[in-house]
Order: structure tokens, then C-alpha cells, then sequence
């Protein structure tokens, strides 16, 4: 199968993107890794009249650690997030990520940003940067804006509220606190498959070990990336055990909104949701309190 | 649309073309270069028959456009033999029978060739995690596995011939 035809540019800086964007609005595509639009271009579901190349950004690829905050530039490749000690020593939630993402050749190309941007309610970045509290930074003609990743999906698939004209250039995550700690577990059928389900819990405990903060994101059950807020709700002020985190699951699972399709009937997603989420949430404790 | 000059060293050769963007890389290779020792399996990036390098790191060349690949360095499958001697990794998919079809070796010798740059002695997890984009339908992977076990230790010890091999070979 052939893309459709379409104009490309190459982009030698963030701003030169932007001015690439800015001029062809919504007719405009970024490349990044490439690895959900160019089958999307093969298969004609999308048919763009221009292709804004940022592969040659090299700036935008960075992992580092900077007043209390990771940022990750968006071109960065899941390769490197993947391999990066310091996010397998710190951010143990985002390496669970990266390493479940398609399949090693795959990640040797695609990106943090992509993956993220593209809005494929399949995706895993998403759940794991809901469960994080993730900001994003958005620049465009007039610099720079942040997004809160709960404010970054629409209620439609594929959608963000990106605007035409700007690029995602950063993903910023709170850095660990004392007591905090988070996991990613996917179900899948095979390595490079989408998830059945993918569950992303992230906590923060006090020195009591009750619960100050707490995050679920949930993969591929349902129309966007999900928040999982009632259950996320029920956490906070507990002490995070066995019984609330399976009341939790319970409501996670709740909040999914699952179809039935080639990955399985409805209701088996539902019930894998509610087992990812309690292992996820235990996990969790678990590198909260100093475990692996 | 759009026609892009373009210039890419492949193995270690400078080829120039003129490519419409919409031109993917593999089907440059196959049909623009000739090379057609990179095979074209899934068309959906999930198959890892095209797999070649790109400046060092394994990519599916379904999944990249042609003209991405100006100024780049690629080396394909033709580019393992040096100087008419089988590469290690060639010669550990033949000794090892490592193959019945062949469709997807050529993939398969890539994505092994960029784990073993990276990791010159991996488990037989790694090995199998480090193949895992690459499918063959044939062998089970058993022998695939050993073949990438014998290739790592040539390259480790080039001058020992593993154990087991039964000197085979060319």
C-alpha cells in the first residue's frame, strides 16, 4: 500500500516547525517517529497535504531531571526512555511503559510526543502520564503554553487540544517524592499488539502511609485514555490496603468503557481492568515503601 | 506532491535518486536500487521483514519514507558479506539451520545485528525479547536463537569456531 501524494517538509528548528504549521494549519501533519501516522497515510485514513518533518530536531531529545521536575523533549525515542538509568532508578512507572510500547525496533524510532499526540485511546503513554499528573508544553507562534494532560484528550479518539499551529515540544512529570511510587501493567495478546487493557496507578503517601495523592490511567478500554477518577478518589486519606485497593479496581473497572471486538468481549476487559488495577495499585505501594 | 532529490550511503555506497515523497524506503531499495534483498512481509510494520539500520539503530524501511533516509547511512542485508565471507551472523543462520523459507532472515539478521552492537553477549531472553518485532512463521525461533548465540560468540572470539558447530560454513 502507497500514501496518498502530499507535499513534505523537513523542519530545521522548532520554530521553522511552527512556521511550517502555522502556514498550512489543519492541512499539516507532524512526523515524528512516524509509527501510527505512516501506516495511517499507507492504509488512506488520513490524507494530509503536507508532512512537517521534526525528525532532525535533535534538541528536542532529552531526558534530565531539573527543579523538581523530569522533562522528556517529545522526539525523544522510547528506545532511550526505555534505557535511560536514570528513569529505571526514579521513574520505574515510565520504564513499564516504554518497554511494553510495540516492539523493540519499533521504539528504536518512535517517540515520547508521538505517542502521546496522536491520541490513540490505544496508546500507553497516555494512562501513564494521567496516572503521573503529567504537564505538556505546547509551543507556538507565541511561545509556549502548558497543558495538564487531563486537559490535553478530548472526548473524541485522536483528538487533542493542540492547536494547528503548535507542537508538543515537552513532557513534564512531577519528580518522585519520598514516599511515592507507580507501575504500568499491560495485557497482551502478543509483543507489538495493542492492549487488551492497560492499567497505570501512581500514589504518594505521607509519613503515616496514608494515601496524598493518587492516579489511574486506564489503555484501550474505551472511545479516549482514561482517567480513572472515582477510583482515584477512593484512595486518598487510606492507608492503601488489600480492601481499598480491591474497592478501587472495583470502581476502576467501573469506569471503563470497553467494547467488545478482536481483543475480547466486553465484560473479560472489564473484569482484566479491575485485576491490572490491583496489581498495578500493589506495585505501586510496593515501590512507595521501598520494593521493586 | 513533492520530488525530493536525495543522497544515502548504503552499505558504505552513495546512491542519489530523485524520490516523490510519498516513496517509502523499502520500496526504494526493492524497486528504485534493485536491493531487494530487503523483503516486504506485513506492509504494517508489524512483520520486521524490511527491518535494515539507520545511522546504527534498526528500523522497519515500511515505516519510514524514502526521503527521510537523505543523508543517512543504511546498511541492508546485501551489506553483511564482506569481501565474499559470510558475515558471523549469515554464517550462524546456515550452520545453525536457521531458516526453512528464508522470508524472513533477512529481517531477522538485522534486528539481531543491531541487538548484538548493542549487547555482545545477550541471554536467550534478550536474544528473544531483541527479535520480538521480527516474525518467523517456520523455524519456532529455536534455531534463530542459536544462530544470534553463535554470531555473538564469533564476534566476541572471532578466531575460536563455537562448539558444536560442526564446522560448517561455505
Amino acid at each position: 500500500m502507497i500514501p496518498g501524494p502530499f507535499d513534505y517538509q523537513v523542519a530545521g528548528s522548532v520554530a521553522e516547525a511552527i512556521a511550517l504549521l502555522d502556514q498550512h494549519g489543519a492541512d499539516a501533519k507532524v512526523l515524528a517517529g512516524g509509527h501510527s501516522l505512516i501506516p495511517l497515510l499507507r492504509f488512506r485514513l488520513a490524507s494530509p497535504a503536507v508532512l512537517v518533518d521534526i525528525n532532525r530536531l535533535r534538541d528536542l531529545e532529552y531526558i534530565q531531571e531539573a527543579d523538581g521536575t523530569l522533562h522528556i523533549g517529545a522526539l525523544t525515542r522510547e528506545v532511550d526512555l526505555e534505557a535511560s538509568d536514570l528513569i529505571r532508578r526514579r521513574y520505574p512507572i515510565l520504564a513499564d511503559t516504554a518497554r511494553v510500547i510495540a516492539d523493540p525496533v519499533v521504539r528504536n524510532w518512535a517517540t515520547v510526543g508521538g505517542n502521546l499526540a496522536h491520541a490513540d485511546p490505544a496508546n500507553d503513554h497516555p494512562a501513564t502520564m494521567l496516572a503521573l499528573g503529567a504537564q505538556l508544553v505546547a509551543t507556538g507562534p507565541s511561545g509556549q503554553r502548558l497543558i495538564p494532560i487531563e486537559q490535553f484528550f478530548t472526548d473524541s479518539s485522536f483528538e487533542t487540544t493542540l492547536q494547528p499551529n503548535e507542537l508538543l515540544t515537552e513532557v513534564r512529570v512531577p519528580a518522585p517524592s519520598e514516599r511515592s511510587g507507580g507501575a504500568y501493567l499491560k495485557l497482551e495478546r502478543k509483543v507489538g499488539d495493542y492492549a487488551i487493557a492497560g492499567v497505570a496507578a501512581y500514589v504518594i503517601l505521607d509519613g503515616a502511609g496514608h494515601v496524598t495523592y493518587a492516579g489511574i490511567g486506564l489503555t484501550n478500554v474505551g472511545p479516549t485514555p482514561i482517567k480513572a477518577r472515582a477510583a482515584e478518589q477512593l484512595l486518598l486519606g487510606s492507608s492503601l490496603d488489600d480492601a481499598v485497593i480491591a474497592q478501587a479496581a472495583r470502581q476502576a473497572a467501573a469506569e471503563a468503557q470497553p467494547v467488545s471486538d478482536l481483543r475480547g468481549p466486553a465484560d473479560y476487559k472489564r473484569a482484566m481492568v479491575e485485576t491490572l488495577t490491583m496489581r498495578a495499585l500493589r506495585q505501586a505501594r510496593s515501590r512507595a515503601t521501598g520494593g521493586a | 506532491m513533492s520530488i525530493h532529490h536525495i543522497r544515502v550511503t548504503i552499505n558504505g555506497k552513495l546512491y542519489e535518486g530523485d524520490v516523490e515523497a510519498r516513496t517509502l524506503l523499502v520500496h526504494w531499495l526493492r524497486d528504485g536500487l534493485r536491493l531487494t534483498g530487503t523483503h516486504i512481509g506485513c506492509d504494517t510494520s508489524s512483520c520486521g521483514a524490511c527491518t535494515i539500520l539507520v545511522d546504527g539503530k534498526a528500523v522497519k524501511s515500511c515505516t519510514m519514507l524514502a526521503v527521510q533516509a537523505d543523508g543517512r547511512e543504511l546498511l541492508t542485508v546485501e551489506g553483511l558479506e564482506q569481501n565474499g565471507k559470510l558475515h558471523p551472523l549469515q554464517e550462524g543462520f546456515h550452520v545453525e539451520h536457521a531458516l526453512q523459507c528464508g522470508y524472513c532472515t533477512p529481517g531477522m539478521m538485522m534486528a539481531a545485528l543491531a541487538l548484538l552492537k548493542r549487547n555482545p553477549d545477550p541471554s536467550e531472553q534478550e536474544i528473544r525479547e531483541g527479535i520480538s518485532g521480527n516474525l518467523c512463521r517456520c523455524t519456532g525461533y529455536v534455531n534463530i536463537v542459536k544462530a544470534i548465540q553463535y554470531a555473538a560468540q564469533k564476534l566476541r572470539e572471532p578466531e575460536q569456531v563455537p562448539a558444536g558447530s560442526g564446522g560448517g560454513g561455505e
